[in-house]
């Protein structure tokens, strides 16, 4: 099966003692299928070539690498700070450089439908949009609690062809999507791919999604040494599932001496139960394919996430963020919701740029860390998408739509 | 208490199926479980499904979802799922429990293969656990006693096939379709298929679930297969009950009709 990679213990699906494969057996001949696919596509330089050129062509890469000058001085403690630009990406994320190569994937199998599960509304309009260029069916499972506070993103889906169904089960979160897109996907897997969003779920996704957001570390590092002549001090990033981290870090694993840092939700505040902090108030258990850090009680059911961003407000992680958290590469911490608004106002007043609420997760973790490494540190950040579509969200937390703000507004 | 060896022999020697049914611990609450699984046994239900509600239940339609959901709300727990095992082997029917892995790797693999064999159960059936994955449940399975039972589906390999009815004791679980668990109006082709594809690789006991809910299907399964397995179809009788005396009638006649159709092979 899964062939060791050289900046991880990858090993038949395998982080450490995390991943793996936890699926009813009706999937193991799909996931199979895709694995050995992907094998192909990874050495065959037709694929490759088509792959870079849609990221060139169709997506704007790469993407810029920003000084964030008033940023730092103001709240960084004067640490530098760039900013990797995902936000600029065609549909407004990182969620789209996965999606292209999936989309191929599944166009090499001969599939000619593709499903997704969407949190925030990013990967499920990225899969939309790939689906729409491809000529493919699109299916997108959305929470209703996610549809309601990601509206505008449900309407680009729907203008984009896509069919997007509200799931009214459960906690109505991403959680919940994703069981209703594997319960479609057993069912209708000889003509469907899924296109997972983030690096969780059974082998091979974790391995093919951090692939497919690799060329966002890569173009980082040439651009972090260009710019300032030696590696950052540190790399961070926001951290739901865990793709756009996993794609920042994934070049600089084998670097010691820059410090990997991943801010996950910490909604209300870990102490209260309201968060989807899952290294702070989880544990090693199995959730959608994989074994990972997961939100549970003392009897193995799943705890409900809560976090301001849609894109963070899941219950698992992705195993490798397991394994680095556990042999201490990486280190999470979470950020509340009230710091993250805090940290998405000072971007938008000090840089012009109006981030994803998920992305002010990165930006608030990046205001602590520039104070505890001081000014003569460099931090890369991955931007991971921008805030039109929550531009809603943050007027009412602001109260500027009239209403008058939520608490710690 | 049988175990499932002697219960699949029997039926074999009086040339029918064997009628597995299953229903959720807690649903529709503690002790309606447990009064509805022992009117199953009583009404022909030879092997008892004891489902341990997860709030994560991948294979599962919106039918069980919605009693699994009920079952948890009410707040049941493994040890509740335990106790109504023990309350069903007493009747002497044999028992399994039906779960998702992860509740069972948080009880702990070891005790919960032991505390199942002290709560009389026979074995446990794994919806989301691959022969790969179980070092340690086969060790536990194994010392406890108990039986473990993987699944094989239409798109398995026959390489496959071999792996999963390798790893298995008691009996082979085929899903007759691709799909998630709930009552259809045909069982369809595939099983069959799946059922002759398992039958050339191994001499375990082989049953068929998902999708059966009548006695018609029932039989049908039966021409082929050593076991029938229902579970929608008891939970929707109880669920479109207007009471629980009339919930309770509703899972005896239906017993009754999958054990005829299990006879009528
Ligand atoms: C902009 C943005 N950032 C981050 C995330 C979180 O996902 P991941 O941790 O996989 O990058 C999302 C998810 O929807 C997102 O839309």
């Amino acid at each position: 099966m899964a062939l060791a990679s050289s900046d991880s213990p990858e090993l038949a699906g395998h982080f450490g003692e995390y991943g793996g494969r936890f699926v009813p057996e009706a999937l193991t001949a799909a996931l199979d299928e895709l694995d050995a696919t992907f094998r192909s596509a990874l050495v065959d330089p037709a694929f490759r070539a088509e792959l870079d050129w849609l990221q060139a062509t169709y997506n704007g890469r790469p993407s810029p690498l920003s000084e964030a000058r008033r940023f730092s001085a103001q709240y960084c403690g004067g640490a530098r700070v760039l900013l990797k630009r995902e936000d600029l990406n065609h549909t407004g994320s990182h969620k789209i450089n996965n999606v292209l190569g999936q989309a191929l994937l599944a166009v090499r199998m001969g599939k000619k439908r593709v499903i997704a599960e969407t949190g925030a509304g990013q990967h499920g309009v990225a899969t939309a949009t790939a689906a729409a260029l491809m000529g493919l069916e699109c299916t997108v499972y959305m929470g209703e609690e996610d549809t309601r506070r990601q509206a505008l993103n449900v309407a680009r889906m729907q203008l984009l062809g896509a069919e997007v169904i509200p799931v009214t089960i459960g906690s109505r979160t991403l959680k919940d999507a994703i069981n209703e897109a594997m319960r479609d996907w057993v069912t209708s897997v000889d003509r469907t791919h899924y296109i997972l969003g983030t690096v969780t779920g059974p082998a091979p996704f974790p391995e093919i999604v951090k692939e497919f957001h690799r060329v966002i570390g890569s173009e980082a590092r040439v651009q972090v040494l260009e710019r300032v002549g030696r590696l950052p001090d540190a790399v961070a990033a926001c951290v739901g599932g865990g793709s756009n981290a996993m794609g920042i870090f994934s070049a600089f694993i084998d670097d010691p001496q820059v410090q990997l840092r991943g801010y996950e939700a910490g909604g209300d505040g870990v102490e209260t139960g309201r968060h989807a902090a899952r290294f702070s108030g989880g544990s090693p258990g199995v959730l959608h394919g994989a074994r990972t850090y997961v939100m549970q009680d003392q009897w193995g059911q799943t705890v409900p996430s809560h976090s301001i961003s849609a894109g963070l407000d899941y219950p698992g992680v992705g195993p490798e963020h397991a394994w680095l958290h556990d042999t201490g590469r990486a280190v999470y911490e979470p950020v509340n919701d009230d710091e993250a608004m805090a940290a998405f106002a000072a971007l938008c007043r000090t840089e012009g740029i109006i981030p994803a609420i998920e992305s002010a997760h990165g930006l608030a973790g990046v205001m602590r860390l520039g104070r505890e490494l001081g000014p003569e540190a460099v931090i890369l950040l991955n931007l991971s998408g921008r805030g039109d579509k929550d531009v809603e969200t943050a007027a009412r937390w602001f109260g500027l739509d009239g209403a008058s703000p939520e608490d710690g507004g | 208490m049988g175990s499932l060896q002697e219960m699949f022999d029997t039926a074999r020697a009086e040339n029918r199926a064997v009628l597995i049914g299953y229903l959720p611990a807690g649903f529709p609450d503690h002790e309606g479980c447990i009064d509805a699984l022992r009117v199953m046994v009583e009404s022909g239900v030879d092997v008892v499904e004891v489902g341990l509600p997860y709030s994560d239940p991948l294979m599962d339609g919106a039918t069980i979802q919605q009693a699994v959901d009920i079952a948890l709300s009410a707040g049941t727990a493994t040890p509740d799922v335990l106790s109504t095992v023990a309350a069903i082997a007493a009747t002497g029917a044999p028992t399994l429990v039906m779960s998702y892995w992860n509740p069972i790797e948080k009880y702990g693999v070891d005790a919960f293969a032991r505390d199942l064999a002290s709560a009389g159960g026979v074995g446990v059936i794994t919806p989301d656990l691959t022969p790969e994955e179980s070092g340690p449940w086969m060790r536990a399975t194994d010392s406890a006693g108990i039986d473990r039972v993987y699944l094989v589906a239409p798109s398995s390999s026959d390489e496959r096939i071999a792996v999963v009815a390798g790893a298995t004791t008691g009996f082979v679980y085929a899903a007759s379709t691709m799909g998630v668990t709930g009552t259809r109006t045909t069982v369809g082709s595939a099983a069959g298929e799946l059922v002759a594809r398992t039958r050339a690789l191994t001499d375990r006991p082989i049953a068929v679930g998902l999708g059966v809910s009548t006695g018609d299907q029932a039989a049908e399964v039966s021409a082929y297969a050593d076991g029938v397995i229902v579970g929608s179809a008891f939970v929707r009788a109880l669920l479109d009950a207007p009471s629980r005396g009339a919930g309770l009638d509703a899972v005896a006649a239906l017993a009754v009709s999958l054990a005829a159709g299990a006879r009528r092979r």
